[in-house]
């Protein structure tokens, strides 16, 4: 195979040879190509099918506007799908193949979807699942599920390999007073300035190299720029792309570690998502160049006229020998120049008839010619050429590429991700960046400016604007005007030759075509944001970045407008497409989201508990003696604990302290039930109700002295009610004297439940006259020692009805503690017990939990109607008492058994009337567990009219997602021990 | 991202904040009626242009503060302690 690599031309390291696979085969390159530089030079014209008429596709530009070289990259867990050709560097044993065609790009099967073009056009699924007239035959979902996997199939380009990453990413942050986007010529003048005023600079080019479009020059050399940005101690990030704008100044950043390395370290991250938090913004991102949409514009060989001088002059790649150029602007020239003289025949097709151009000679103009066809199929055999005026063939010029240049769009995509919409300028025929108050600098060719003098001194006025912004001076300066090419161009979106049938694309990577536009025009999709849905134009990975223009000016003459009054859609970021990976960074896996774990949880761990998240928190789960299952094992553990004594971590409790004069009354307004007469030494269950009479959490708090409070609240409510508390001290009662801080994490807690908890505790506390009934009654509180001098407070709270202590110590002697509660709770054949037997135990009690407390309850639906103080007014007072929470048909809170005492239930079963099993059904179970007291499976939940009304009827408990249904009955939610004997013992 | 200048702690991302509501409310005593309640929790006003409103520093020093912001562009003219108190500690320390 001949290579069109040439000598004497390129920036890449000849020296250094790279071998890679493109579709099984074996090639080679050099250090410092593309994996697009590669492909070309090797001759390979077809990288790729096309989206939906899996026409062959082959490389359009040489950068990240690139719509037809998405390739894949790697295999296996490394497969990494849509990677533009034209951005991934070459390495040593790449792994790269196409898209979208079986068996390969060259033959492919689906490529008969290009005859039955009329069938896909824009709106194809919009219509056919709409149904078949005249019956809308399969109108509805039943169709659309049917087809949907044969269509899901044949969708999408490449494939993602389904396997986990196995890369890591990261996630970093910066801080500078100017980030410059772009390494161009305006980019690095801009830099250099802001150096040189003392600024701290961070400059981010998305290539390897810095340079911008000059890379492109024959003879641009970037070493010296390096040395003088590095010398004024700029931070150069390469590889680094801004893909957004977010407020107040704040870039991110997508920087691509290792992704050019065939056997990177496993120890660095394969890419880092930055994000810059800087002082003004200066985008230098530059322009790309557009196509022009004629018949059979896609054909491989086709190519912007810029990329092909960016492969001649910095890979030393000739991509044609017998060129065409088509254009209605000057900057092609020097291109064409260069093409010729490195060898090639060049013939350039101007559209415009009146302009004066500076030319050796050593290439063919043609004034006022376009192209209007492309004969070939996989390859480029000759082009239709005709005069503008009027589209008629003149003559077929034989030629192997088609170079494009229908004029440049400035790159105002971070400017719009800002909400700034561009201006369209009718001299340059292209959007421009609006003015913006945002501390924000549009420099270079992406504010128009065409020749590289403007570009410099657009970026030291860039800098002057920033300089001026941030207060540092007050500096004139002026923006050169925009354009600077010596003829104007004249707008050429499309060339229209009617009497064919052939496609004409205006968008490559999602295949649409001028037809589609005129479709969707003439069906009534003429907003542009309803032509890009309706034809997916300016969607995927390039969005639109070369093709949105021609489809808005096809829009704009459909309906006989100007280009601005269309509009534009707006950019939103990610500039360029960033990966999953790089967004979580390193919160995958068990780093999604923090771990909370209790001081004693190893000892938890060691003692042969099996944990289960609770939130954040790691809490025992259940305590499995050999063989056990879970429900072997909770059901020994709650009879233990009924029978004897058991102990259990409650340390994810929320612990307040609450100190002040006005503690007594602050907790009197938040409490629902009163706090004003607890004496010191009591502690007091209480129910908080939000603003709007809704309970929010309940808990315990304890009086320590006079103005000092301990309050616990529930597990999952703990970090907002602390909030909550905070919110109300500095917002709504400024003049109380209370002082509230979280003690979550100072303190271990366990309870000690069961009818020998007493004698378990009075072997471990130093005076056990202190635990007795008359010194410790029921809600009764003390701070004291456990054995070897331990300070703790213990408080007679219990979940469990059961006689029940819970006791405290500071999170470091938790160990000591559980040692010695476990050495002495073995004595009385005592129990370690887990959430699930603390779970069941409670639902025998009918103790509500955040099952129940689910933010649609209140406190009389709670059945606690006696909780809520009439003598006081507190939070949710008046609330709690409006209409809609006084109905009678609200669900309040039972408990259930189910008929036939040998059946089991879940929670989340939805209980019905007898004959009416439909919808919501009139209330809910919402905890479940196997009572081991009264030997079956009970429940609670609730039911609109509560006991008072089902009493003795049989209910239907519906399960329709596990396809169960059982009788059931309702009762009392205090299903043991309702007189609470055993708690007071 | 928008950036809270915390009178406490400096200039921060607002992940570090939770946002609060609306800072203007009075909210009416505890003793009040149902409608006055009503009032104060259900009606807001949806404002376009610069509102003030209470963002908690939940992830820094836990203050609330009174954070003057515009709902179209993002941009805050002032950041304050929400305990009129501390508003005058931090207008003196100035």
């Amino acid at each position: 195979m001949k290579t069109r690599r040439i000598d004497n031309y390129g920036k890449i390291n000849r020296d250094k040879i790279l071998s890679f696979r493109w579709d099984k085969k074996n090639y080679k390159g050099f250090e410092g190509d593309t994996l697009a530089s590669a492909l070309l030079a090797n001759n390979i014209g077809i990288v790729g099918r096309s989206f939906k008429y899996h026409r062959p596709r082959g490389i359009f530009s040489s950068g990240v506007e690139e719509s037809g070289a998405l390739v894949t990259i790697g295999s296996k867990d490394r497969r990494d799908p849509n990677v533009r050709a034209t951005t991934q560097e070459l390495y040593n044993g790449l792994e790269a193949c196409g898209q979208n065609a079986f068996p390969n790009v060259n033959f492919d099967l689906a490529g008969i979807n290009n005859y039955l073009g009329r069938f896909f056009a824009a709106g194809f699924y919009y219509k056919t699942f709409m149904g078949i007239p005249p019956l809308e035959w399969g109108k509805g979902t039943a169709i659309w599920m049917f087809f949907e996997k044969f269509i899901r199939k044949a969708a999408g380009m490449g494939s993602a390999s389904g396997l986990p990453d196995p890369d890591t990413y990261e996630h970093a942050h910066d801080f500078c007073d100017l980030i410059v986007v772009g390494s161009g010529p305006a980019g690095v003048a801009a830099a250099i300035e802001a150096a040189e005023k003392k600024l701290d600079v961070i400059l981010v080019e998305q290539d390897s190299l810095i340079g911008g479009n000059q890379l492109a020059e024959n003879d641009f050399d970037n070493s010296q720029i390096k040395n003088q940005l590095e010398n004024l101690g700029i931070k150069i990030m390469t590889r680094t792309t801004a893909f957004g704008l977010y407020d107040n100044c704040v870039v991110g950043l997508l920087e691509r570690v290792t992704d050019h390395i065939s056997a990177p370290n496993v120890n660095i991250p394969r890419q880092r998502f930055w994000t810059i938090r800087a002082k003004h913004i200066i985008v230098g991102a530059g322009a790309i160049e557009r196509h022009i949409a004629f018949n059979n514009n896609d054909i491989p060989g086709v190519m912007t006229v810029n990329a092909s001088k960016h492969y001649l002059n910095r890979y030393g790649v000739l991509t044609g020998k017998r060129i065409v150029i088509a254009t209605n602007n000057d900057s092609v020239y020097e291109t064409a120049h260069q093409l010729s003289e490195a060898g090639a025949n060049v013939t350039v097709l101007d559209s415009r008839t009146n302009f004066e151009i500076e030319t050796n000679k050593s290439f063919e103009i043609r004034k006022g010619y376009v192209p209007y066809n492309i004969n070939g199929s996989k390859k480029i055999d000759s082009l239709d050429i005709s005069k503008s005026e009027t589209i008629n063939k003149s003559e077929t010029i034989n030629c192997d590429q088609v170079l494009l240049s229908g004029g440049w769009s400035p790159a105002v995509h971070l400017l719009s991700h800002r909400g700034v919409k561009p201006k369209w300028d009718y001299n340059n025929a292209c959007f421009l960046p609006s003015d913006t108050k945002e501390n924000i600098t549009m420099v270079g060719s992406s504010r128009g400016l065409w020749n590289k003098n403007d570009c410099i001194a657009s970026g030291i006025a860039g800098t002057t604007d920033a300089l001026n912004r941030l207060g540092l001076s007050k500096t004139n300066y002026f923006f050169p005007k925009p354009g600077g090419w010596k003829n104007p161009i004249q707008p050429l979106y499309e060339v229209k030759y009617k009497k064919s049938r052939s496609k004409s694309f205006v968008d490559y990577q999602h295949d649409v075509t001028t037809d589609d536009v005129r479709l969707a025009h003439r069906e009534g999709f003429i907003s542009v944001e309803h032509l890009k849905r309706y034809t997916t134009l300016g969607m995927a990975n390039d969005q639109g970045k070369m093709g949105n223009i021609i489809g808005l000016s096809l829009m704009a003459e459909l309906l006989n407008k100007e280009i601005p009054e269309v509009g534009t859609t707006v950019f939103r970021p990610p500039y360029t497409p960033v990966s999953i990976g790089a967004l979580s960074g390193r919160n995958v896996g068990k780093h999604f989201r923090p771990l909370r774990v209790t001081p004693m949880h190893q000892w938890n761990i060691d003692h042969g508990a099996k944990m289960i998240e609770v939130g954040l928190y790691q809490r025992p789960w259940y305590y499995p003696k050999e063989n056990e299952t879970l429900s072997d094992s909770y059901i020994r553990e709650a009879s233990t604990v009924r029978k004897t004594v058991g102990i259990c971590d409650v340390t994810s409790l929320g612990k307040i302290a609450i100190q002040g004069s006005d503690s007594t009354e602050f907790l009197n307004r938040i409490y629902s039930n009163g706090f004003s007469k607890l004496q010191v030494g009591k502690a007091r269950y209480g129910i908080m109700l939000r603003d709007d009479g809704i309970v929010m959490d309940d808990g315990t708090s304890w009086r320590l002295a006079e103005n000092e409070y301990f309050m616990t609240t529930s597990t999952g409510e703990a970090a907002k009610v602390m909030s909550w508390l905070e919110e109300l001290l500095q917002t709504r009662w400024t003049d109380l004297n209370v002082n509230v801080t979280s003690v979550s994490e100072q303190w271990a807690g366990v309870s000690v439940a069961g009818p020998k908890s007493r004698e378990v505790l009075n072997n471990c506390v130093d005076d056990s006259l202190v635990i007795t009934n008359n010194n410790l009654p029921f809600m009764g509180v003390t701070s004291t020692f456990l054995k070897g001098n331990i300070p703790c407070r213990i408080a007679r709270i219990s979940f469990s009805g059961e006689l029940a202590f819970e006791v405290y110590v500071k999170s470091d002697f938790a160990n000591t503690m559980m040692d010695l509660l476990w050495e002495n709770t073995k004595k009385y054949d005592g129990c370690l017990y887990g959430l699930e037997a603390l779970g069941a135990l409670r639902v025998e009690k009918g103790h509500v939990t955040a099952a129940e407390l689910d933010g649609r309850v209140t406190i009389d639906d709670a059945g606690l109607s006696k909780m809520a103080s009439t003598k006081k007014s507190y939070i949710g007072s008046a609330m709690r008492k409006r209409g809609v929470l006084k109905n009678n048909d609200r669900e309040i809170l039972v408990g259930f058994f189910p008929t036939n005492l040998k059946e089991t239930f879940n929670a989340g079963t939805i209980v019905c009337e007898k004959n009416n099993i439909k919808g919501q059904g009139i209330g809910r179970i919402t905890s479940v567990t196997y009572s081991p007291e009264l030997g079956h499976w009970i429940g609670l939940g609730f039911v609109k009219g509560g006991l008072d009304k089902w009493k003795d009827t049989n209910l239907v408990g519906a399960d329709p997602v596990r396809n169960k249904q059982m009788n059931l009955k309702v009762v009392s939610p205090h299903m043991i021990d309702p007189k609470g004997e055993r708690m007071y013992a | 991202m928008i950036r809270i200048n915390c009178p406490y702690c400096g200039e921060r991302d607002h992940s570090e904040f939770s946002y609060g509501g609306d800072a203007t409310i009075n909210y009416p005593s505890l003793d009040a009626s149902e409608k006055e309640w009503t009032e104060a929790i259900f009606f807001r006003k949806n404002i376009k242009g610069f509102q003030f409103e209470t963002w908690h520093h939940s992830n820094g020093c836990r203050m609330w503060l009174v954070v003057e912001r515009s709902t179209v562009t993002h941009e805050i003219k002032s950041v304050k302690p929400c305990h009129p108190d501390l508003q005058k500690v931090v207008e003196n320390n100035k």
